[in-house]
């Protein structure tokens, strides 16, 4: 079974200036053990589900459609058990660990804190337990004396994944584990997030917009964009042989080093995503899309199939229907 | 920064423990190792170290004054001494028009001051926080209904409320401190709704949502530890504000005739004509007390603020 299933979401953010359509309709499921990589520009809606997930998003923000996590049917907990669900069923770990941890409060006091909220242990057994977490993510358990202005900002974000582990979770949503971190220490919690999750056998939500980073480390590929899922698939397939041309940009935006073609024509993806208020008719990235035909404007591309285990929008793939009984 | 080892460190380092400590014994360990470093920190605070060094010395007087001879205060029994004479040796201050030695005069009134000044800053600084973090945590009507509530208390003219009510209630002690507390919230009110703000929008805030914590841990956990420094800082400038007011209340001819402070002893000076009289002495004792309380609590307050607030604390 499942440990996430996420079925037809739609996360409608109420503003000033209206409804806000983030994520428009977006189903995906997560078996344990594995790991779904989800990516995307910046603001097309990723963020939006993990929030989602745990219901973090305000009061006013509409949620629609079935979240799944546990056999729980989360969009419909009492605020209570909602709680209660929140960090045992599933942690994030959230994008920027500098801010993610209160600046003054030692930073054990912050890991046992997830285990005290939910009374799982009395504070000595978890400030052992903190000791440990630490220890597991590769960091000196007397280090829990610490405050977050002593740590690096490799070692924070250590800390914050030792903390997404202290209720022993299936899920583990991962919100841009790696933004603001160098390379170097970058590949050392990408590597750290992938021995904790083979270790322990977590279901991981890989959440980032660099796609290199997601074929090293996620079993299966979602791409959004403006709030839909536009690709998915096995990880390498869609990384090497995307279908969508959405995914085809994203792709080509990262230049292999050492080959000549990247360096004679480098190549990026024109314009912008569009304002989730104002999404374009028919198939949203028509206005950017390179290989746009005149119906694209008219029809909404859904998933069709696009080979073995493999779901694209865009009517060039191989599952979509003819063009003929498009345009009739 | 850090050379003694940690006191929580897990067996499963397989470091022999150096001693069994309970939870509680944890707590009070460590709380008194952040307290001594700080005080290390105050110590090198030139202006810190001074304020602190005249409230000790204020605080000492106060506490003496509780078990001085009051009978050097009582016109009926006091009056064997010399009328308005200057500071000589057996009156260091002088003494007043009934013969009652001022020095005797500023120590009593050091203690009415002193509590007048704490008492109305603790009243003042539990509105201001209270109704500050319930503003800003609540959004929208709470909010709205709570900062008019503010705004109202911060236009209105203190000293003119200050005296309505004390003409309603009775120049009381108790009512005088009450008066100067329920006046002064709301400053602190709209300083603490700003940081909470500001905080309650911080990625932490949100993580410890995302754990499973309700409104009142967060509150509680992570939003007061944040305002705490504000808070203190803002207390310790209010204690000299309250004493303030307190003295004009007391000029004023509004503060209790049975517990004279430092505002009081001017207010007598200033109506039996000590200054047409050349009684300067008279005058000038109380005076000067309030403006090194006044300068001690506000040197304190900025110095603990440098330290406790660890965005400004040097590293």
């Amino acid at each position: 079974m499942s440990v996430l299933r996420v079925d037809d979401l739609r996360v409608t953010y109420q503003t000033k200036g209206g409804e806000v359509p983030a994520v428009r309709g977006v189903s995906f499921a997560i078996d344990k053990g594995e790991v779904l990589g989800l990516a995307g520009e910046s603001g097309c809606g990723k963020s939006t589900i993990a929030g989602a997930i745990l219901r973090l998003h305000s009061a006013h923000t509409k949620i629609e459609g079935t979240l799944e996590l546990d056999g729980m049917n989360i969009l419909e907990l009492s605020p209570g058990k909602l709680r209660a669900a929140r960090w045992t069923a599933a942690s994030i770990v959230f994008q920027g660990a500098l801010h993610a941890l209160n600046p003054v409060q030692k930073i054990g006091d912050q890991i046992m804190e997830a285990i005290t909220v939910h009374n799982m242990a009395t504070d000595k057994e978890a400030a052992v337990r903190a000791g440990a977490l630490l220890e597991q993510v590769g960091l000196p358990p007397r280090r829990i004396d610490d405050y977050p202005h002593e740590l690096s900002g490799g070692q924070k974000q250590r800390v914050m994944i030792a903390m997404t582990l202290a209720c022993s979770p299936s899920l583990i949503i991962a919100d841009e584990p790696t933004t603001a971190l160098d390379v170097m220490v970058q590949a050392q919690v990408l590597q750290l997030l992938r021995s904790l999750q083979h270790d322990l056998g977590l279901a991981m939500l890989f959440i980032t917009h660099d796609l290199s980073v997601l074929v090293d480390v996620s079993d299966r590929l979602a791409i959004m964009y403006a709030g839909k899922i536009v690709e998915e698939g096995k990880a390498n397939e869609v990384f090497h042989a995307p279908q969508h041309p959405y995914t085809a940009a994203l792709a080509a935006a990262f230049p292999a080093i050492g080959d000549a073609r990247f360096r004679h024509r480098p190549s990026g993806l024109g314009g912008d995503p569009p304002d989730p208020q104002h999404i374009p008719p028919g198939c949203p990235f028509h206005p950017r899309c390179e290989r746009a035909i005149e119906v694209c404007p008219s029809i909404v591309p859904e998933l069709w199939d696009a080979g073995p285990d493999r779901r694209a929008a865009c009517v060039h793939v191989a599952g979509a229907p003819s063009l003929e009984s498009v345009r009739s | 920064m850090k050379t003694e080892p940690a006191v929580q460190t897990p067996e499963a380092v397989g470091a022999p423990p150096v001693k069994k400590l309970t939870p509680k014994q944890l707590k009070r360990e460590r709380r008194k190792r952040a307290l001594g470093r700080f005080w290390k920190q105050f110590r090198h605070n030139k202006a810190g170290m001074a304020g602190l060094s005249i409230l000790v010395f204020f605080a000492v007087v106060a506490i003496y004054s509780i078990f001085a001879d009051k009978g050097a205060l009582d016109p009926t029994i006091a009056t064997g001494g010399p009328r308005l004479a200057g500071p000589s040796f057996h009156y260091p201050l002088g003494t007043q028009n009934d013969g009652i030695s001022v020095l005797a005069l500023v120590i009593e009134g050091s203690r009415v001051s002193l509590f007048v000044g704490l008492g109305a800053a603790l009243i003042s600084m539990f509105l201001g926080t209270v109704i500050g973090m319930w503003a800003g945590y609540k959004s929208n009507v709470t909010d709205a209904v709570l900062m008019r509530l503010t705004d109202v208390f911060l236009v209105l003219p203190w000293l003119a409320l200050a005296i309505v009510l004390a003409a309603m209630f009775g120049r009381n002690f108790w009512i005088i401190i009450l008066i100067i507390g329920l006046t002064s919230w709301a400053g602190t009110a709209r300083l603490v709704r700003a940081q909470v703000l500001s905080v309650k929008e911080r990625t932490y805030i949100e993580r410890s949502r995302a754990l499973g914590a309700a409104d009142r841990h967060v509150v509680l956990k992570h939003i007061m530890p944040n305002l705490m420094p504000v808070i203190f800082a803002n207390t310790i400038l209010t204690i000299a504000i309250a004493i303030l007011s307190e003295s004009q209340l007391s000029f004023l001819g509004l503060g209790d005739p049975k517990s004279k402070s430092w505002g009081a002893v001017i207010e007598e000076a200033f109506r039996e004509g000590a200054l047409t009289l050349h009684a300067w002495w008279w005058l000038m004792a109380p005076s000067i007390c309030i403006v090194l309380v006044v300068l001690a609590f506000t040197m304190v307050g900025f110095a603990m603020d440098e330290i406790i607030n660890p965005r400004i604390r040097e590293r």
